[in-house]
């Protein structure tokens, strides 16, 4: 296992040089935007990563329910706190993005302000799973992780008919707007960088969720055994 | 009878012999009665506290069995393990012949160490209540269990404004309303006057005399002595001796010496979980 | 012996429990119907709107009023169930959990519908609001909006007795799915007030959201209840 993770390290690694070179050299400077926008190459496969970790969440949160596996609630924990950080980066190099080019940092953009939600929703997942008390915080934070993946798409609808309703400036212009096709390859090697990059991520931390369980469990285990040596 | 008779005719006090895990089959006692109540390797902890060390026991149905410990010893703990209030971390528990505690929820009935009732509603509201969740719509058997142990069901004062003693009455009530043949009572005694406790013995008795399996966790051993079948000691949550009756010795309030010892002979006896 | 109880027998039997226990410690909703007064004076200070500016902003003041005065409210649904670990009780007998919780919303939906008979008309009176649009309208989407903030309320409350800080914990955990709902809620009002817009759009959705988290609170909420 060991040697498998240090060469998908390894791997990621190059991957994410390689699109850092497609995004900065390779691809070609925006028409309007100027350089700026490359940050694109970041903000968007960001998003897509974050969206598919609160999917594993949600995969993980129901496995959990169904058959209380401790796995199933590492990775629900491991792939919303992940998932989490990748959320927070779109919602920085958005204003970031945003900035120099409108003039404002924030415009309530369909969906920067979905993206919003999303993270507003998964980090009160975090906080319930902080704050709740006894062996029991797995069952809950699969009922509030469930709660949420499903409110994903009734938010994605509402912001945008509310958008279509009270048209605002739209950061990024929109994949409408049509992409370059040279743009492309920046992307997908970004995405695919960006996925590698999450996978180790979640991977590290759902061994570390597992390592904790298996600590607890031996704490627990130790006091049994404690009486069977006779200690008085 | 079944092949599966043969095999645990030889049942000791030890528990039944250990499976490699699977389903706990039911187990048959020497009389070939049915246990009512069978715990297996039992293990609960809260965190880092294992608040139930691995118990095993059987229990045969009609008798009134008194738990007895020290604080902390895993009494309550072990008597919501069995009523399906708390999922044990291992083992498994049968209740009256079944392992899914739910679908025999309307034979047995628990009495916290809490009331369980609703402080703002009169004895016969609770009761209808209560009643109702059990699919009783009658009137008249809420009022009788409300008279059998010894209050008046046309009292309209609320429960919160009643004595220790006629509360902890009325949650009896509450717990045999159902006419349950399988009765869990945690602390049913504690700060209630002498003469309410001894009227609830006597319930207890009869109700034993007519079959009903009744567990008691108490500290108050020398009230249930006269009419205990069996009196089980706890303690630091594994089971540490099980004997007829209540003897002298385990009439005095405090147990920690007689634990000590009982602990050390314990060890000797298998009580305790294979790790 | 017994037989097992149905649905909605146990139901009706808790929300006349329910509404029944109301009733005698009225204190709970006395308090209740001030703080919701409270609320609606304050925004009124806050926000000094002309008449038309006021038809445009009055549904979400006073959607966001009613949501505050709704956690307040929903903050206490369990806490009687707790006093004297009665929901032990409940959870001893055969019956189903599924009861007790639509038992415990639809007696929130009540009270939080009494809230907003005394709070709608307030605010009318101080915004001098006149609908241009149809009231049989801002009624359907009263009754959606309550629901929703309800059913996913009490959901988040029974989550919230097993944490630490339960009375920040669930206006924490409901503020952020309860947006897609406010938002519908806020504009279909506004919608139907200015007459600017149709509120169609923003009703499916509200009826869609009810729909979808009714149906995984009565899913989830049996595992819920027993985790202890």
């Amino acid at each position: 296992m060991k040697t498998l993770f240090n060469a998908l390290a390894v791997f990621t690694a190059l991957l994410l040089g390689y699109g850092f070179c497609q995004a900065m050299y390779v691809a070609p400077t925006e028409a309007t935007m100027g350089d700026v926008q490359r940050i694109f190459y970041y903000h968007l496969p960001s998003a897509w990563v974050a969206f598919l970790l609160f999917f594993v969440n949600f995969l993980a949160s129901v496995w959990y329910l169904v058959r209380r596996t401790i796995g199933a609630d590492a990775l629900a924990l491991a792939s919303a706190e992940v998932g989490v950080s990748f959320c927070t980066i779109v919602l920085i190099t958005g204003p970031i993005w945003a900035r120099p080019i409108w003039g404002i940092w924030w415009t309530w953009d369909a969906r920067l302000t979905s993206t919003l939600v999303l993270w507003l929703i998964y980090v009160s997942y975090l906080v319930l799973r902080h704050y709740a008390t006894g062996g029991q915080v797995p069952v809950l934070a699969a009922a509030l992780g469930i709660f949420g993946f499903l409110d994903v798409p009734i938010v994605y609808m509402a912001i945008r008919w509310f958008r279509t309703q009270h048209p605002q400036p739209v950061i990024g212009g929109g994949q409408g707007s049509g992409l370059d096709p040279t743009m492309w390859h920046a992307v997908l090697w970004n995405l695919a960088a960006f996925s590698m990059l999450a996978l180790m991520f979640v991977w590290v931390r759902y061994r570390q969720a597992l390592a904790e369980h298996a600590l607890e469990e031996a704490h627990a285990q130790a006091s049994l055994d404690y009486e069977t040596e006779g200690a008085q | 009878m079944t092949d599966k008779t043969q095999q645990q005719s030889a049942v000791s006090e030890n528990g039944p012999p250990k499976h490699e895990g699977g389903p706990h089959p039911p187990v048959v006692g020497e009389c070939g009665v049915q246990s009512a109540v069978s715990v297996r390797d039992v293990v609960r902890h809260f965190g880092r506290f294992a608040a139930l060390r691995g118990i095993s026991a059987e229990f045969a149905p009609g008798q009134l069995y008194v738990l007895l410990g020290e604080n902390g010893a895993g009494k309550s703990t072990l008597l919501r393990v069995i009523a399906g209030l708390l999922a044990p971390s291992r083992g498994s528990i049968r209740i009256l012949g079944s392992e899914n505690i739910r679908s025999v929820a309307t034979r047995f009935g628990y009495m916290g160490h809490a009331p369980l009732l609703y402080d703002e509603m009169s004895a016969i509201e609770n009761l209808e209540y209560f009643a109702a969740l059990y699919g009783i719509e009658d009137r008249t058997r809420c009022e009788e269990a409300i008279r059998t142990v010894g209050l008046d069901p046309a009292l309209e004062r609320r429960v919160g404004q009643y004595s220790q003693g006629m509360r902890q009455r009325i949650s009896l009530a509450r717990a045999i309303v159902h006419g349950p043949e399988l009765l869990f009572l945690d602390e049913p005694f504690s700060n209630v006057d002498v003469r309410s406790a001894k009227q609830m013995t006597t319930l207890l008795a009869k109700m034993r005399d007519t079959g009903t399996t009744i567990f008691v966790v108490t500290h108050q051993a020398a009230l249930m002595e006269p009419v205990a079948d069996e009196s089980i000691v706890l303690d630091a949550g594994r089971l540490v001796a099980r004997e007829k009756g209540i003897p002298a010795r385990l009439l005095t309030p405090y147990l920690a010496e007689e634990s000590a010892a009982l602990r050390k002979q314990a060890e000797h006896r298998r009580f305790e979980v294979e790790p | 012996m017994t037989s097992a109880p149905g649905l909605w027998a146990i139901t009706r039997r808790s929300l006349a429990k329910d509404l029944r226990l109301e009733w005698r410690s009225k204190d709970a909703i006395n308090s209740m119907l001030f703080f919701a007064l409270l609320v609606v004076v304050i925004f009124s200070f806050g926000f000094d709107p002309t008449a038309e500016e006021s038809r445009k902003i009055a549904g979400g003041l006073l959607w966001v009023a009613i949501l505050f005065a709704t956690v307040v409210a929903l903050n206490q649904t369990w806490t009687r169930e707790l006093r004297n670990q009665v929901l032990d009780a409940y959870r001893l007998s055969p019956a189903p959990p599924m009861a007790l919780f639509l038992a415990k919303t639809v007696g929130n939906f009540i009270f939080v519908s009494i809230l907003e008979v005394l709070m709608v008309p307030l605010f009318v009176v101080f915004y001098n609001l006149r609908s241009v649009g149809p009231l049989w309208q801002l009624l359907v989407v009263a009754v959606l909006a309550t629901w929703a903030l309800v059913v996913n309320g009490t959901f988040f409350a029974a989550l919230s007795i097993r944490t630490r800080s339960r009375e920040i914990m669930l206006p924490l955990i409901l503020f952020p799915i309860s947006i897609p709902a406010l938002l519908a809620m806020v504009d279909a009002t506004t919608s139907i007030l200015t007459g600017d817009n149709s509120p169609m759009f923003w009703i499916r959705l509200l009826a869609v959201y009810d729909l979808v988290f009714t149906t995984v609170s009565l899913i989830l909420f049996e595992p819920v209840l027993n985790a202890e």
